[in-house]
Order: structure tokens, then C-alpha cells, then sequence
């Protein structure tokens, strides 16, 4: 099973020297008991499941429906079957989309913030001072800041006449948006987040013992086959919940419409914006939710491939 | 680094080339900062330069400085009163997740719950699956039902059940590595749970509320679908949905405006992060793992 | 007034694990009373039992004339010091100590001059504003004690209160905490796994293993005779020499060397019956010179320990059968001897020496019990399987 611990069985015992019988932590420190437990989740529960919970089921079935924002289906929404789900299949737009997707998240999480974020947590990882403080300040600055501010940033960088970008590289007049439309969210989304891999892996780094590094070294590893024999099999549960969190997150992300809108001719359309388009630009609400439910098919095989791999970890050990 | 003056079990002469890969190695190493530095720092030109320029352009570049710019801001009728918009949806909301968060997290961590884990990755991936886009539809018919629409209340309720499931997740994690002991000393002293969360909890944990609550405001501060999709008018909207449409509606953008409000909406959590951040440390407590 | 008494007290955890397996134990008013064993032996569960964080599975225990068995943790009039201190790091040492005393809400001014007083006591008065990080290992246990007697509880429990201090501070800490005992006359249990730590600090210990208590009595009975193998082992900063022997006409068997019985296992034992004979390195003399009634063997270690050194002997020894468990491990027909040579008296490696036992010292063990005189062991031996641990 997933889960998340921060070790403890690290930390903690690396702060408290462990002797004599440990038996089972305690179930129940705070003697807060099962019913006062439960009355502490309620609140949080209630809500995710009115808001969370509820939406993603009401998906599923007006996903079956002809339910329209306008017109006589807006009345009377009609049952319709799995009609949305063929014609979505069929749908070569869809699938130009689906696949614009895949190469979104492929190159501006996997590649891009995963492995931008690990390259600066491990190019710092001994750093201490003004150097990793400007450098973390400004990665982070750009992952706080609002999305539609970021946007217009990067709008404002790639213009065609008076972009900065073209006044730096000295080619005015290349149409980064019209010309390299995927190209640029790529670069934007890894721009925008490669700060959670970048803390995400500076934590995971400081779990890896400094002897274990000092006995490569010893053995005259260089620094490749430190961070393969060493690094990552001891950050390898970290690199996969990382990759899970943000190819879900980049998979659902709607930020790139801000920019390129799925434009030029759909050459930017990755399935968030499609469904925008389609389910409120265009009405057709059942339709939209149908491939909606399809994304959270996708998001599902795409977090069970990652518990696989998580799984198999646990096995030898 | 201690690599050149570790003993090093070799012949004399490849003494110079471990020196020598050394320094080529600290070389590429600050390289590559200052390439990383460069390019997180572009973008972030404009939003620096542009807001003091008398004339600005989309071109980042020194400003003639002025600051009337800023003058134009105060005549639009939206502008002021969207970030105060903010801050209440950003507030509520954080108030609401980090709450009920810090509730139900403490319960997971130190109750066993059957089936915790399952339960609490399961709404983790719904939280980053259910995004505002998929659910957008449902989104608005919830609310209407539950004559929610133009309300700001709505917009928290929302927000704060999305955010949730992440919040819970993040505050487990910290929860977890506080050891027993605190609580069980004070329980064989005689106090409740109610003291034990009040009196020694949420003083240790405190890093961890202040990480979410920044979390959740930078969250809330930044979205602008969920209230762009239920409040109605432009004197309930946030900041996010104001500036967005400054740069969509009415042909040539303002830059003026669009410059100075950029900073203005920007300024707030950057703020709110640097004091965060070095009051607390701003990190993922020993990391996620598994 | 405050003795604890436990009767027939189980601990099952969630999957079966028995960590007090149907224990009794009386501590006396009073008492300085240690509870001894290796990692795992239930000695960490039995004091969190009588604190309340642990609910008994079975049994009850009693403090003074009240049964707390189903009280909550606040209502036993009990206070514990952790491993770790449990010192609350956002409050000060004042406030830390003055904890308990707000929760029986007494006033501010009140509790903040009991903290004072009961801080002074402990030599901390000039730390009270402190935050415990700012505090030496053995300032914070200081803390923790002060704060354990500001409520001015029946019984104090005490988790390996040295473990985390360093060597030195750690035989001070030691003295100080003997000396703070005498002084509060407050019953008190404390676990450990460290025997000297036991030995020199408590009034009685109980030695336990697999959630059962293997033998209780005071420092030097435990010491001196072990009611079983397992706490012969355990008990001594040098383990006791066990050695395989046989009864053979009123006299031991060891190999070719011929030992007296010890004297209250007259009319125990049978002629021909295999034992295990007991003795420490302590109570062991040397001699380069051939003696009667003497081990021999060549010299094959010898460490020093500053005042006195610990020898080690390869001695001849019965070749029939398999070692007896809770003898040293040795080659079939020899076994090693251990025994301590006062300074000026070392032998080299490769001497041949030989080892006499001091009149009244030696112990006989029959399956893992001790043979005495009077015919029963102070503690039932354990069940078949449970058997004594090598």
C-alpha cells in the first residue's frame, strides 16, 4: 500500500537512541479514543466528500447523458449510453489531443521538472549560504506566484516583436506561440514547477546517509555511479511519488490555455482545454464530461502504473 | 569537498587529475547555477521593470522610473477592491483547510484507522484528478443547488474541499515525526486531548500549520476558475479573474494597468512566502517517501 | 501507602504478540525498584502499564489501596520520565516543570514558584527561562525530573533514565539520582537494560524475558546466585562461566578435572547426572602452578581492564554430547573459562594456567534451574521451549 511517512523510523531513531524493549508504537498516544477520532475527521471528511467526491461521481453520469448548456437538451437531458465515449474514440481531434497530453506531461513533468528539480536539489545538495538562497528564492518565486500573472510573464518573454527573449538571442520576429506552440508550454510548465521536485528531492537528498557517499567515494566512484548505486536507490520511493503527484497534476493542468489558448489550429490542445472548449465554449456538456471521465481513467492507470512500480520496491526488501 | 584532501590510494601521478576533475567539476556545477538562475530569472524581468517605466513595453528593460503608473490603478473601479477579494476568499479558505486539516490529520496519525492509507492516498489522487476543469460542470450544478452561486462562501467551500485531501497529507506527514512521547508525558500528567492538541500539538507542529496555511492561500490566491465560474459580477471577483481579464477583454491591453496590477496581486504572497519562509523554513519535512 | 501490586498482568498487542505474559510482581513503599532485560523482554510495556498508556489485556494492577487497572494515565497519581525527556521544546524549563501543576489548574504565581522551588532543589535555578534545546543531556533530565515531582506523585516510573546521556555524565547522573531516591523516599520503577545500571542503583530488580519475570531480589542475590542460566548471563559485566559437568562420586566432572560440589547441592544431585556448573571469572582464582581441585587449560586471551585483567582459558572438558545451551560456545571437548587476574599477576597468550573456585561461590544448574538446597527456585522455571537463551 501507499503511503506517506515522513520516517520516522529515521528520524526518529537517529534522535533518540533506541534501547531496550520497543514494542509496537502506541495506537492510541493522545488517548484520544474512536469516537472523539472520528468526531476530528467529519469536519474534513463532509467536505471533501460534498465537493470532491460528489462531483467526480456526477461526472460519470452526465457523462451519459446529451446534457447541453443551451437548448432543448438543457431542459431535458436524455440518457444516451456510451454514445459520447464512441464518438469521443472516434474523434481524431480527441485523439491529436490525448496525444499532445501525453507529450506535455512526458516533457514538462517527467523530463523537465523532475529532472531540472533533482539536477538543482543535487548540484545544492551540500551548498549552504546566499548561492542556494537565490537560487531556491527565485524557483519557488516563480511556482507561487498566480497563474494568470505567470502567464502574461510568459506572453510578455516570447512576443514576437518586442518579446525579451528575441531582443537577448537577437532574432526578432520569431513567433515562439504560432511557431512552437508545444515547445513553449513545455518550457513554461517546467518553468512554473520544478520547485516541488526541486524540495521534494533536497528533502529525499538529506535522507541519504553522508557515509554511504564517502564509501563510493573511498571506492573511486565517480560521480554517475554514486548517484546510480548509492542515490537513487535510496531516494527511489521519493522519485516515484514525485513523478505520480506531478504528471497528475500536469495531466489536469489548465494554466497552458492562459498562453496559447490550444492554439495555433489545435497544435496546443491538450485535453484540459479540449473539454473547456468543448463542454462550456461549445455547450456540449455531456459530451465534455464523457471525456472528462475519460482523463480520470487515464489519471487512474497513470497513478496504478506508479503504485506498481512502488509496489515491486517493497517486495525484495 | 573533501575529496582532495581525503587520502587517496593511488599512484602518484593521477593525483593532478583528481585535482583537475575537481575543479572541472565545480565548474559545471556553478555553471549550470547560473544557467538555472538565468532562466528562472527572465521571465520575472518584466514584472520588476515594467510597473516604474513611463512608456512600458512587453520588453524588459531598465525603467525611466516613475511611479504614476500606479495612478492607474486607482482609477479602475475593480482593481483595489479585487484584491481585497482576495484576501477574504484567500483567508477563509486557509482558515477552513488548515483546521479541519490539522484535525483530521492528527486523528490519522495517532489513531488506527483501518484502512487510513488506502483511504487517504485514494482522496489524494481524486484531489489532483478533480481538478477544476474535469468537474467543472458538476462544479456548477452543486452550487446551484446548494444555492451557492455568487456566494463567497461557495467559492471557500470548494476551494477548501479540493485542497483538503493534500493538506491532510502534508500535515500527517508532520504529525508523524513528532514523537509520542510529548502527548503520552502530558497524558500521564492528567491532561485531555483537548489540552494535549491545544497545549502541546499545535505548538510542534506549528511549522507544519504555517506550511499549509501558505500553501492554501497560494492556492486559493492564484485560482481563478472556481470563481470565475460562480461569482457572478465584477464586484465579488477575486484578483485572479480581474486580471485575467484585463489582458483578454477589450482589444489592446493596458500595460500601465496590467504592469502595476501584476505586481500589486503578485506582491502579497511573495511576501507572505520570504516571511514564511524564514520564520519557519519552508521545506517538505523529511520529504515524502514511498 | 504506595506499593504497586500486579497480578496475573497481560499484555496481548494486536497480532498476537504476548508481551506480559500472566505476570506478578509486588513493589514495596518505597522502593527503588528496577526492571531489568534485553531488548523485546516486556519490560518497557510492563512500566507503560502501570503508567495507563498501555490497557492491560488481562490482570489488574494495584497502587497503594486503589486498583488503577481501568483509570486513565492522569487519575493513577503517577508521573514518568521518558527515554527522550519528552521536554516540551516551545515552553521553558519553567513552564515545563509547572506543566503538570497547570493541568490541576493552579494558579500562575502558584505554580510558577512550586516550578521554582522544585527546580532549585535540582540545582536548575538559574535555567528556569531557558528552552530545553538550550539545555546539556544531563540538564534535561534534570528538568524532567523536577517536573515528574512538582505534582508530587505516589509512585515515579522512570524509562532508561541514563540511556541517553554520554559515559561520564552518565555514572553522576547515576549517583544523583540514587541520592534523589533516598531523599523523596517516592516508590519508584525504573527500566533498564543495562545490568550495572540495575545493580547499582536499585533496591530490588526484577529480570525478565519474554514477558515473564525470570527472577526478582535484591542486588546481590542476583548477583551472587542466579536463580536460572539466563539471568547468570545477563547479570555481571562479565557473564558467569558455564561450563558442562557430571555428577561423579560426590565430586564434578570437567573433562579430566575433578571439582567439589557446591555445598547445598548435597543430596540434590545423582551420580552420573549431567549439569551445568556455574561460576564468575570473579570468584575464579589463577595460578601458574599446578593446584588440586583446579580447571586447567592453556591461556588463550587476555584483555585488560585497568585494574585487574580478564583471562581466557581453553579447558578440556566432557566431550559427550552436544553442548548444553547456556554453555559458552566452544570446540567439542573443550570450552573456554574466564577468569579475573588482579594486576601484576597477568599471564601471557599461549601459558598454561590453572583456575580454582572460591569456597561457597560455585552454583550447579539442572536444566537451566538452579540446584539449591532448599528444593524450589525462588521462580518457577519457564515453560518447555522457553527454554534458557545461549
Amino acid at each position: 500500500m501507499v503511503q506517506v511517512t515522513s520516517p520516522p523510523d529515521e528520524v526518529v531513531e537517529g534522535a533518540r537512541p533506541v534501547t531496550g524493549a520497543s514494542p509496537a508504537p502506541a495506537p492510541d498516544a493522545a488517548g484520544l479514543g474512536r469516537a472523539r477520532a472520528t468526531g476530528f475527521l467529519v469536519p474534513a471528511l463532509v467536505l471533501i466528500l460534498v465537493f470532491l467526491v460528489v462531483p467526480a461521481a456526477w461526472t460519470i453520469y452526465l457523462g451519459v447523458t446529451n446534457y447541453r448548456l443551451t437548448g432543448l437538451a438543457a431542459a431535458h437531458p436524455e440518457v444516451v449510453g456510451l454514445d459520447n465515449y464512441t464518438q469521443a474514440l472516434g474523434d481524431e481531434r480527441f485523439r491529436t489531443s490525448l496525444l499532445l497530453t501525453l507529450q506535455f506531461v512526458l516533457g514538462s513533468a517527467v523530463i523537465g521538472q523532475a529532472g531540472l528539480g533533482f539536477a538543482i536539489a543535487f548540484a545544492l545538495r551540500d551548498r549552504r549560504g546566499p548561492l542556494r538562497r537565490v537560487v531556491e528564492g527565485f524557483v519557488l518565486l516563480s511556482w507561487i506566484l498566480p497563474s494568470s500573472v505567470v502567464a502574461f510573464l510568459w506572453i510578455a518573454l516570447l512576443d514576437r516583436d518586442a518579446g525579451t527573449l528575441n531582443a537577448l538571442l537577437g532574432i526578432p520576429g520569431t513567433a515562439w506561440l504560432l511557431d512552437h506552440p508545444m515547445l513553449s508550454i513545455i518550457v513554461f510548465n517546467t518553468w512554473r514547477g520544478t520547485a516541488f521536485s526541486m524540495m521534494l528531492y533536497a528533502a529525499a537528498l538529506e535522507n541519504v546517509p553522508r557515509s554511504h557517499l564517502e564509501t563510493a567515494r573511498l571506492a573511486g566512484a565517480s560521480t554517475w555511479q554514486q548517484l546510480r548505486d548509492v542515490v537513487f536507490p535510496r531516494i527511489r520511493g521519493h522519485v516515484l511519488t514525485n513523478l505520480l503527484l506531478i504528471s497528475l497534476w500536469t495531466f489536469n493542468d489548465f494554466a497552458p490555455f492562459l498562453i496559447t489558448a490550444g492554439g495555433p489550429e489545435q497544435r496546443s490542445e491538450i485535453l484540459p482545454v479540449y473539454v473547456y472548449k468543448v463542454a462550456l465554449s461549445g455547450g456540449e456538456l455531456g459530451f465534455g464530461a464523457a471525456i472528462s471521465f475519460i482523463m480520470l481513467l487515464i489519471n487512474l492507470v497513470i497513478a496504478l502504473v506508479y503504485l506498481r512500480m512502488l509496489g515491486r520496491r517493497k517486495e525484495p526488501a | 569537498m573533501t575529496t582532495d584532501t581525503a587520502p587517496v590510494p593511488t599512484t602518484e601521478p593521477t593525483r593532478p587529475t583528481v585535482a583537475v576533475r575537481h575543479l572541472l567539476a565545480q565548474i559545471g556545477r556553478y555553471t549550470f547555477l547560473c544557467a538555472i538562475l538565468g532562466f528562472f530569472a527572465l521571465p520575472l524581468l518584466w514584472l520588476a521593470t515594467a510597473p516604474f517605466d513611463d512608456t512600458p513595453t512587453v520588453t524588459a528593460s531598465l525603467p525611466r522610473f516613475t511611479l504614476d503608473n500606479f495612478r492607474a490603478l486607482l482609477d479602475n473601479p475593480y482593481a483595489l477592491s479585487s484584491l481585497l477579494n482576495s484576501v477574504y476568499l484567500a483567508a477563509g479558505t486557509a482558515a477552513l483547510v488548515v483546521t479541519f486539516a490539522a484535525l483530521a490529520a492528527y486523528a490519522l496519525s495517532r489513531v488506527r484507522v483501518p484502512g487510513r492509507d488506502a483511504l487517504l492516498y485514494g482522496l489524494l489522487l481524486l484531489s489532483s484528478i478533480v481538478t477544476g476543469t474535469a468537474t467543472m460542470v458538476p462544479l456548477f450544478e452543486l452550487a446551484f443547488r446548494l444555492n451557492l452561486i455568487d456566494s463567497r462562501l461557495g467559492v471557500i467551500l470548494i476551494l477548501s474541499g479540493g485542497l483538503l485531501p493534500a493538506a491532510i497529507f502534508i500535515l500527517k506527514d508532520f504529525m508523524d515525526s513528532t514523537p509520542t512521547s510529548y502527548e503520552e508525558s502530558a497524558r500521564v500528567f492528567g491532561a485531555s486531548p483537548l489540552q494535549i492538541m491545544r497545549h502541546i500539538v499545535v505548538p510542534l507542529v506549528r511549522p507544519g500549520l504555517a506550511t499549509v496555511g501558505v500553501w492554501a492561500v497560494a492556492n486559493v490566491w492564484g485560482n481563478f476558475l472556481v470563481p470565475f465560474l460562480l461569482l457572478r459580477g465584477p464586484d465579488k471577483a477575486p484578483a485572479a479573474v480581474i486580471m485575467y481579464t484585463l489582458y483578454t477583454e477589450g482589444g489592446q491591453a493596458d500595460l500601465r494597468l496590467l504592469s502595476t496590477f501584476s505586481l500589486l496581486y503578485s506582491l502579497p504572497v511573495a511576501l507572505m512566502f520570504v516571511f514564511v519562509s524564514s520564520r519557519y523554513g519552508f521545506r517538505f519535512h523529511g520529504g515524502i517517501k514511498r | 501507602m504506595s506499593a504497586i501490586t500486579m497480578r496475573e498482568l497481560t499484555k496481548v498487542y494486536p497480532g498476537g504478540v504476548r508481551a506480559l505474559d500472566a505476570l506478578d510482581l509486588e513493589i514495596a513503599d518505597g522502593e527503588f525498584f528496577a526492571l531489568l532485560g534485553p531488548s523485546g523482554c516486556g519490560k518497557t510495556t510492563l512500566l507503560r502499564t502501570i503508567a495507563g498508556l498501555e490497557v492491560a489485556s488481562g490482570g489488574s494492577v494495584r497502587i497503594g489501596e486503589r486498583d488503577v487497572t481501568g483509570l486513565p494515565p492522569g487519575k493513577r497519581d503517577v508521573a514518568m520520565v521518558f527515554q527522550d525527556y519528552a521536554l516540551f521544546p516551545h515552553m521553558t524549563v519553567r513552564d515545563n516543570i509547572a506543566y503538570p501543576l497547570r493541568i490541576k489548574k493552579v494558579d500562575r504565581r502558584t505554580r510558577g514558584g512550586k516550578a521554582a522551588d522544585t527546580a532549585e532543589e535540582l540545582g536548575l535555578s538559574g535555567l528556569l527561562e531557558r528552552r530545553p534545546g538550550q539545555l546539556s543531556g544531563g540538564q534535561q533530565q534534570r528538568v524532567a525530573l523536577a517536573r515528574a515531582m512538582a505534582c508530587h506523585p505516589q509512585v515515579f516510573l522512570l524509562d532508561e533514565p541514563l540511556s541517553n546521556l554520554d559515559a561520564r555524565l552518565r555514572l553522576e547522573a547515576r549517583t544523583f539520582l540514587k541520592r534523589l531516591q533516598r531523599e523523596l523516599g517516592v516508590t519508584t520503577v525504573f527500566v533498564t537494560h543495562d545490568q550495572a545500571e540495575a545493580l547499582a542503583l536499585a533496591d530490588r530488580i526484577a529480570v525478565m524475558e519474554g514477558g515473564r519475570i525470570r527472577q526478582v531480589g535484591t542486588p546481590t542475590e542476583v548477583f551472587r546466585r542466579p536463580a536460572n542460566t539466563f539471568v547468570a548471563g545477563f547479570i555481571g559485566s562479565t557473564p558467569m562461566n558455564l561450563i558442562d559437568a557430571r555428577v561423579h562420586g560426590g565430586e564434578l566432572a570437567v573433562g579430566p578435572a575433578r571439582l567439589p560440589l557446591p555445598d547445598d547441592s548435597h543430596g540434590q544431585v545423582t551420580d552420573g547426572e549431567r549439569l551445568v556448573y556455574g561460576i564468575r571469572p570473579e570468584y575464579l582464582d589463577y595460578s601458574p602452578t599446578a593446584v588440586p581441585g583446579a580447571l586447567t587449560g592453556e591461556v588463550v586471551v587476555v584483555e585488560n581492564l585497568g585494574s585487574v585483567s580478564l583471562v581466557s582459558l581453553d579447558v578440556p572438558a566432557d566431550d559427550t554430547g552436544p553442548a548444553d545451551a547456556g554453555s559458552p560456545a566452544g570446540d567439542a571437548g573443550r570450552t573456554s573459562v574466564q577468569v579475573v587476574v588482579p594486576e601484576g599477576a597477568e599471564p601471557e597468550p599461549g601459558d598454561t594456567g590453572w583456575v580454582v573456585p572460591r569456597p561457597g561461590r560455585s552454583l550447579l544448574y539442572r536444566d537451566g534451574t538452579l540446584v539449591t538446597a532448599t528444593a524450589t527456585a525462588e521462580v518457577p522455571a519457564p515453560r518447555a521451549g522457553a527454554a534458557v537463551r545461549s
